[in-house]
């Protein structure tokens, strides 16, 4: 049994992705979505907090949300794996449930 | 085990009352929720452990303090509020600060009985991954 | 597999009903289905019909009620905090002896005992807000 999270605010306006990743469950997974996805940075004050998680727990990151913000992918902490739409649904139906953290 | 049909529902509160409508709006799911008989807990974390504090007033404001709302709880059979004991360290609180919150075990001759349960960050992961439904708020 | 969206915000303002909406789209093409989607808190302004925003831009009302046509997505706005924000049927707008409704096509108003239900009777319930 595991969940998905996501996360869909900045890290460095509040504290949704460091409260999301001290409740995570080893197997579980945490897709950044919206704003979210200035987690998934290389080279910034929350890195060592993600990277520290990657081992026990799957990071993704929402592609569109990527582009819009004008991130590109090889600015990617290592092991963050970018997904569409359809696969958040598929991140959705692979895990038991979903918990956003809003 | 769980009664067939029954799923278990989580409400989870990260945000403190009155600065923006959330925990109202979540407190009136609850009560709605309660007639459908399904397993219901609720978490209290980061700023949600500020929708419990004793002593809130809100006449100076001119909006409806919904605190006293989460006394009568229990009428609903909702007797579980799980708060996270490292949120309340963290923005300087104890148990002491949260209102008293009861209802009347019926399996235990109407005995009156606490419905905040303090947990551990830990229990509260393990209590989120027990869950059916998680209504976030 | 049945999926039951909450969309907590407004449109415009948040993201969220954007998110909700490319969400179910890729939903029902990957060939699960959306019975319900379900607006609470400021999610209900999504269900206005009086919205006109800028010809270039989406118009996220026009979106949903097409989408739920095509797929028969029952669109429901929670009426406690629909009344809160003003948007109204033409049944509560006489209730309330309102001059005007303006609940859009394909939304209904109706309780949050919807809400619950939907969590019941879907094999996932994804949240939406901010």
């Amino acid at each position: 049994m595991s969940t998905l999270h996501t996360v869909n605010k900045s890290p460095f306006a509040t504290q949704s992705l460091l409260s999301c990743i001290n409740h995570v469950k080893d197997g579980d997974a945490i897709l950044l979505i919206e704003d979210g996805v200035y987690g998934a940075a290389a080279g910034t004050g929350v890195s060592d907090a993600v990277a520290g998680k990657a081992g026990s727990v799957k990071f993704y990151v929402l592609g569109p949300d990527l582009e819009a913000r004008g991130i590109p992918a090889t600015r990617l902490l290592e092991g963050v794996e970018v997904v569409d739409y359809a696969g958040f649904v598929g991140l959705a139906v692979e895990h038991d449930r979903a918990q956003a953290w809003l | 085990m769980m009664e067939e049909g029954v799923k278990k529902f989580l409400y989870v509160n990260r945000k403190a009352p009155y600065g923006t409508i959330y925990a109202l709006e979540a407190l009136e799911v609850v009560l709605i929720g309660a007639a459908f008989d399904q397993d219901v807990s609720l978490a209290f974390l980061d700023d949600g452990v500020f929708q419990l504090t004793r002593d809130q007033n809100t006449d100076g404001v001119g909006v409806k303090n919904f605190s006293p709302t989460f006394r009568a709880l229990g009428d609903y059979d909702v007797n579980k509020l799980y708060v996270e004991r490292e949120s309340l360290e963290e923005r300087g609180l104890t148990a002491d600060d949260l209102q008293e919150i009861v209802y009347e075990d019926e399996d235990d001759d109407w005995a009156e009985k606490p419905s905040i349960r303090i947990i551990s960050r830990a229990e509260m992961a393990d209590l989120m991954h027990d869950q059916d439904v998680i209504l976030s708020f | 597999m049945k999926f039951g969206i909450v969309v907590s915000e407004g449109p415009y303002t948040h993201e969220a009903s954007d998110t909700a909406y490319n969400f179910v789209k890729a939903a029902i093409e990957a060939g699960h289905e959306v019975p319900r989607v379900f607006f609470y808190h400021d999610g209900v302004n999504v269900g206005t019909r009086l919205t006109v925003p800028p010809q270039d831009d989406r118009n996220i009302q026009v979106n949903w009620t097409n989408l739920a046509k095509e797929h028969g997505i029952d669109l429901v706005v929670c009426i406690a905090a629909a009344q809160r924000r003003g948007i109204l049927d033409e049944n509560e707008a006489k209730r309330q002896g309102k001059d005007a409704d303006n609940i859009a096509e394909g939304f209904r108003i109706s309780g949050l005992g919807q809400l619950i239900e939907m969590g019941i009777q879907t094999d996932r319930l994804m949240m939406f807000g901010d």
